[in-house]
């Protein structure tokens, strides 16, 4: 078992068995991360870096404060600061951060492939941690294993995912990872917002967010990008809020258990009311504990095949 | 000037054993004297030199990519004898100084015929329509924005009329630049890989306003690197009630579909982008019922710190002169869809019929331009061997049939690989 490739790309990439294997380790990971002593020694002696092009709270603090727990040496890079702003290019900045014996770089950048094009070219890991709208794979590896926590399986499940598709990585990650594990996927968004062909990835695209919720067993918002927005795609907030949200009305359309997802950060009043946000049915919060665990254990299966070679 | 005999040559087209006689530059019926150089062409089949009426070589502006020198060094490796170079140069070929300078320097160092072609527009800017009358006394064969749409339509019905003052060909790029921002094409496979599409409809909606702006003006148009199905069928249809329209493709679109940009290698990024395997078919068809009138190359030199980075922000285009005829031939005459005679007609004579370049036959009397392919040779193309200054080519790697063993371009030999 362990995983086949050096680098984590994407969903795309991982077999249904990596995918259960990175779950299950994540498991273990959760019971360390909720114990009272924090600290393994999985990344003993090894090195991990942070390589932001783009924004992010989460994703990237829940990465440093993984490999932190497991005891790796860890650095940070961000866009300003660094000689990205003297024009280095991508190639060149990886192969500076590969040449100190990193053993794993984490990046997020805002073209699709980034990390594709970086990873036969570097022998450090490569993690995604979004690229483009392309993937988002530790994203969607912390939905479902927040799903697979509660449900105690993904097999047989109905996930409905909703708002704008078109610019989300985290919708690809997860129609491709959930798929693979057999659960159904249903997505509503503005139309405008649909990219052409969604549904060969093997989701149901519907006409109506309330289409999409009924009968589901999870409901997962996705952030407005209004950053990624090139042109008008939906001509208010207002109007958004009003006919694609997903509503405490909307909300009750899913079976009555269903759990209410969100990757955040959330732009509360539009792609959900914050009563739905607060409401008891929201694993927003655990989510993010769950991307702790997700990420240790991603960076724990990717060191160990490391430690094979 | 060398005397040439070339003897023992297999005609692409009657498929007779045939001597070649050259003096002068010419083809002649006999030689006045012995000649200088006797080319054995025994196994080798022999043709006009190729016509590729749309490449980009670069100079002046982007010599880092590309020049005159290389690039037609690369086309006569390839078997052209002529090459058409698009205007989008640094400063843009819209004026006749611009003109003669690469010509002066195609005469100085060129191993090809090079045949400008000049801006439609100052500065290819698509407002103001360029000095195609001095332009044409310098000696432009056509005009075209190529890299960008010709911008409006009322620019575009006045560049027809102005150009028909100087019988000068019209060439555009068709792409409604409002819906074609992306990396690829648009489609299931651009979503899955998460990258903005250029849809078919960007192209087809300027090949509709092309045809009926010329229909409009009965006047003609020719269509550059066309891609889609839809839009070789609006061409076939134009045709057939007797719109004025010629249309090209390039090796890239009979031969390869947007698949092959799953692993974002930027090789396999161009505009038009690569489309489906529908679209691939459809070109084929195009290609055999006569609505795609010519094979060009696009040729379009990248230096690597263009190509190799990340995919969207990648240049579009990729090099094509030295793997034309083998991709031709490898995939559309090897599996029957095109005999060699019509293949070699799109690449030499039906260009040099619309441009009036006066080239592409073996006649007697016309300038020697003529290229010995042997067909039955298979090769890997490599990096190595490319001659081009830059390598961004789909096709490294790729196992190819119909090997250029000989160019010959006005009489004078500029690419041999017998000896």
């Amino acid at each position: 078992m362990g995983l086949q490739s050096k680098d984590l790309l994407g969903l795309k990439q991982l077999t249904a068995d990596e995918i259960m294997e990175i779950l299950d380790t994540a498991k273990m990971m959760k019971m360390v991360l909720t114990s009272g002593n924090k600290k393994t020694s999985h990344l003993q002696g090894k090195s991990v870096v942070t390589l932001f092009y783009e924004n992010s709270t989460r994703t990237r603090l829940s990465f440093e404060l993984a490999s932190k727990y497991m005891g790796s040496a860890s650095a940070n890079i961000s866009t300003s600061g660094s000689s990205v702003n003297k024009g280095e290019s991508l190639l060149d900045t990886a192969r500076t951060i590969d040449m100190m014996a990193t053993d794993i770089i984490i990046m997020r950048h805002s073209q699709s492939g980034a990390p594709h094009y970086l990873a036969p070219r570097v022998k450090a890991s490569i993690v995604n941690a979004g690229d483009g709208m392309n993937e988002h794979p530790t994203q969607a590896l912390l939905d479902m294993f927040t799903l697979y926590e509660k449900y105690g399986h993904l097999d047989g499940l109905k996930v409905a995912i909703c708002g704008d598709l078109y610019h989300s990585r985290v919708v690809r990650s997860n129609v491709i990872g959930l798929t693979k594990l057999g659960s159904t996927v249903s997505v509503a968004g503005p139309r405008t917002m649909v990219p052409i062909g969604l549904e060969k990835m093997g989701c149901t695209v519907c006409r109506s967010v309330s289409e999409a919720v009924r009968d589901a067993d999870a409901v997962m918002g996705l952030r407005v990008q209004l950053e990624r927005q090139q042109k008008s795609l939906f001509p208010s907030v207002a109007e958004y809020a009003r006919f694609y949200s997903i509503s405490e009305d909307v909300l009750k359309l899913a079976k009555p258990d269903a759990y209410l997802l969100h990757p955040g950060p959330c732009n509360h009043g539009v792609e959900l009311p914050t009563s739905v946000y607060d409401c008891p049915q929201s694993v927003i919060n655990e989510q993010v504990t769950n991307g702790v665990a997700v990420r240790m254990a991603v960076l724990y299966l990717l060191m160990a095949r490391r430690n094979q070679e | 000037m060398k005397r040439i005999e070339i003897q023992n040559a297999t005609h692409f087209s009657t498929n007779e054993k045939i001597t070649l006689y050259i003096e002068n530059g010419v083809f002649v019926d006999a030689l006045s004297e012995k000649a200088d150089e006797v080319i054995d062409a025994e196994g080798l089949t022999v043709m006009p030199g190729l016509v590729d009426m749309h490449c980009h070589l670069r100079e002046p502006g982007f010599e880092y990519r590309e020049d005159i020198k290389t690039g037609t060094l690369s086309a006569a490796k390839g078997g052209f004898s002529s090459v058409c170079c698009m205007p989008n140069t640094k400063p843009v070929c819209d004026n006749a100084a611009v003109v003669e300078g690469i010509l002066r320097k195609a005469e100085l160092v060129g191993s090809a015929n090079v045949f400008p072609i000049g801006a439609a527009s100052k500065g290819l800017e698509g407002k103001e329509i360029a000095e195609m009358g001095l332009m044409k006394e310098a000696g432009i064969v056509a005009v075209s924005d190529d890299g960008k749409p010709i911008a409006t339509a009322n620019l575009l019905k006045k560049v027809l009329e102005y150009a028909s003052d100087f019988d000068l060909p019209v060439l555009n790029h068709c792409e409604d630049l409002t819906i074609g921002e992306g990396a690829m094409n648009d489609g299931a496979v651009a979503t899955s890989l998460g990258l903005r599409g250029i849809p078919a409809i960007a192209e087809e909606i300027m090949i509709s306003r092309d045809i009926l702006t010329a229909e409009y003006l009965d006047m003609p148009i020719h269509i550059c690197h066309v891609s889609t199905a839809r839009g070789i069928d609006l061409i076939r249809q134009a045709k057939k009630r007797g719109v004025k329209v010629t249309c090209e493709t390039c090796p890239h679109y009979f031969s390869l579909t947007e698949d092959k940009c799953v692993n974002y290698d930027s090789n396999f990024k161009m505009n038009p982008p690569l489309r489906t395997e529908a679209d691939r078919k459809a070109v084929i068809e195009g290609l055999k019922d006569g609505t795609i009138d010519c094979i060009v190359t696009d040729h379009a030199p990248h230096h690597v710190d263009e190509k190799d980075i990340e995919f969207s922000l990648a240049n579009n285009g990729i090099i094509g002169f030295e793997t034309a005829f083998a991709v031709g031939y490898t995939y559309l005459v090897k599996p029957g869809y095109l005999t060699l005679t019509e293949m070699v007609e799109k690449m030499t004579i039906n260009p040099s019929k619309i441009l009036r370049l006066g080239r592409g036959t073996l006649d007697r009397g016309v300038p020697a331009d003529l290229t010995l392919v042997d067909l039955k040779q298979e090769f890997v193309y490599t990096k190595e061997e490319i001659l081009s200054k830059s390598t961004n080519s789909p096709y490294i790697g790729e196992s190819l049939q119909g090997r250029v063993k000989v160019t010959i371009t006005g009489g004078k030999i500029t690419y041999d690989e017998l000896r």
